[in-house]
C-alpha cells in the first residue's frame, strides 16, 4: 500500500513536470503506466488521468497567471469553443463513428508536428505581422510575456483567431467523444493556426486544460471511476511537479520545448490515424 | 470597449494577481485535504469501508469525513480540486467586472454558463 502510493507519487511528479511544460494533460502519460506497467483496469486508468489533467492545470496555472506567461483573454474566448465542443462531444456519443474522428484529428496532428518541424528549421520563433489582425485587436487578443530564458519582454500578435476556435472547437470534442489529446490540440490550435509563441501557447493550454476536464471529471468521480488509492498520490505528486515544471519551462529556451513537442505530437497524431485505420498499437 | 489601449497590460496584470491567489488557496486546501486522507489511509492501513467500496454521494463521502473515514476524506480533497478550474472561471468574471472589462465579463459568464450545463449533462448521463 504504502509503495503503490510511493509509485504513484514519483509518477505524478514526472507526469506533471511534463505535462506543464508542454501544456498538454499527461493522459497519455498516465495511462500507459498504469494500464500496462500496473495492470490497473481501463476505467480507473481514465478516472486517474482526467484527474491528472485538472491537477496539471491547476498546479501549472499558478505560477503561469503570476509570471503572466499565459494570455487570460485568448484561453476565456476560445474556452467558449471547448467547452460547447466537449458538450457535442458528450452528446454525439454513439452517433458518431469515432473512426473517422480518429483519422481526422491524427491528421490534423501530423500536420501540426510537420509545421511545427518548419518553425523550428526557420529558427524565429516570434512573429509580427504589419497588419495587425481585425478580430485579435477587437478582442484584445494580442499579448505579451517575459520569456526568462531571453530575458526579454516578448510582444506578439494573433492571428487567423476563426481558425484558431475552430480547432478549439475541435479539441473540445474531441476531448468529450474520444477523451484525448485534448492538450495537444489546444497547443496546435494556438501555436499552429493562431501564431501564437510556443510558450503563451503551452501555458495557456494548461489553464484551459482544466476547464474542459472539469466537466468530464464531474462524470467519472460520481461513477465509481475515481480510486482514491491511486488517484490521490498521484494528484498529489502531479501538483508538485507541476509547480517544478511551470518554473523550469520559463527558464527553457522555446527552441528546447518544440524539440521535444514534435515527436510527442506525431506520436499522438500516428497513433489515432492508426486507431482510425484499426491497428492498434501503443 | 472603448478603453485605452495603455492600460490593458496592467489591467491583464491585476486581474491575473487577483485569479491567481484564490486559484492558490483552492489548490493549497485540496492538497491539504487528500494528504490527511492519504496519510490516514496509510497510517490505519484501511479505506475505512468494507472491500472496494468507494463513497460516491456527497452526502456519504461528508459523512465519512466527519467520521475520519480514509476514504471519505480523500474522495472529499478530490472533488475540491475538481472544483478548481470553476472557481477560477467564477473568479475571473469577478476580476474582470472589477477592471470594466464588460466584453470579457461576457465572454467568461457565457463558459461558466456553458460549463454548469455541461455539469449536469455529465450528472444525468
Amino acid at each position: 500500500m504504502v509503495q503503490t502510493a510511493l509509485i504513484m507519487l514519483g509518477v505524478g511528479i514526472f507526469a506533471g513536470i511534463a505535462g506543464s511544460i508542454l501544456g498538454i494533460g499527461g493522459g497519455m502519460i498516465i495511462t500507459p503506466i498504469l494500464t500496462l506497467g500496473m495492470g490497473l483496469d481501463i476505467k480507473y486508468a481514465i478516472g486517474a488521468s482526467i484527474i491528472a489533467v485538472i491537477a496539471t492545470s491547476s498546479g501549472s496555472t499558478i505560477a503561469y497567471l503570476r509570471d503572466n506567461v499565459l494570455n487570460l483573454r485568448v484561453a476565456m474566448f476560445l474556452e467558449i469553443a471547448t467547452t460547447i465542443g466537449a458538450i457535442s462531444g458528450a452528446l454525439l456519443t454513439g452517433v458518431l463513428d469515432p473512426k473517422y474522428l480518429y483519422l481526422l484529428f491524427g491528421a490534423l496532428l501530423v500536420f501540426s508536428g510537420w509545421n511545427m518541424y518548419r518553425k523550428l528549421r526557420r529558427g524565429q520563433e516570434v512573429l509580427q505581422r504589419v497588419e495587425p489582425d481585425k478580430i485579435a485587436t477587437k478582442l484584445k487578443l494580442n499579448g505579451s510575456y517575459f520569456d526568462k530564458a531571453e530575458m526579454k519582454d516578448v510582444d506578439y500578435q494573433v492571428e487567423n483567431v476563426p481558425a484558431g476556435f475552430a480547432v478549439m472547437y475541435g479539441a473540445g470534442v474531441a476531448s468529450g467523444l474520444l477523451g484525448i489529446g485534448s492538450g495537444a490540440f489546444k497547443v496546435m490550435a494556438m501555436d499552429t493556426f493562431m501564431k501564437m509563441p510556443l510558450k503563451p501557447s503551452s501555458s495557456t493550454s494548461n489553464l484551459m486544460m482544466g476547464v474542459t476536464a472539469a466537466a468530464s471529471a464531474t462524470v467519472y468521480f460520481f461513477n465509481g471511476s475515481i480510486l482514491p488509492s491511486i488517484a490521490v498520490p498521484m494528484a498529489l505528486g502531479i501538483l508538485v511537479g507541476a509547480v517544478i515544471g511551470s518554473r523550469i519551462m520559463q527558464v527553457l529556451p522555446a527552441r528546447w520545448i518544440r524539440i521535444v513537442f514534435i515527436p510527442i505530437i506525431l506520436y499522438i497524431g500516428l497513433q489515432m490515424l492508426f486507431k482510425g485505420l484499426g491497428v492498434h498499437f501503443l | 470597449m472603448a478603453d485605452k489601449q495603455p492600460a490593458t497590460a496592467r489591467e491583464m496584470a491585476e486581474v491575473e494577481t487577483i485569479i491567481g491567489r484564490i486559484l492558490q488557496v483552492g489548490v493549497i486546501v485540496s492538497a491539504i485535504i487528500m494528504t490527511i486522507g492519504l496519510v490516514l489511509f496509510l497510517v490505519t492501513g484501511t479505506s475505512g469501508y468494507p472491500g472496494t467500496t468507494i463513497p460516491l454521494r456527497m452526502g456519504a463521502i461528508l459523512l465519512g469525513t466527519l467520521q475520519f473515514k480514509p476514504y471519505a476524506i480523500m474522495m472529499l480533497g478530490t472533488y475540491c480540486l475538481i472544483l478548481t478550474p470553476v472557481l477560477r472561471v467564477i473568479v475571473s468574471i469577478y476580476a474582470f467586472y472589477k477592471e470594466r472589462d464588460h466584453l470579457y465579463v461576457w465572454i467568461t459568464t457565457t463558459v461558466l454558463i456553458i460549463l454548469l450545463v455541461a455539469l449536469v449533462i455529465g450528472v444525468h448521463k
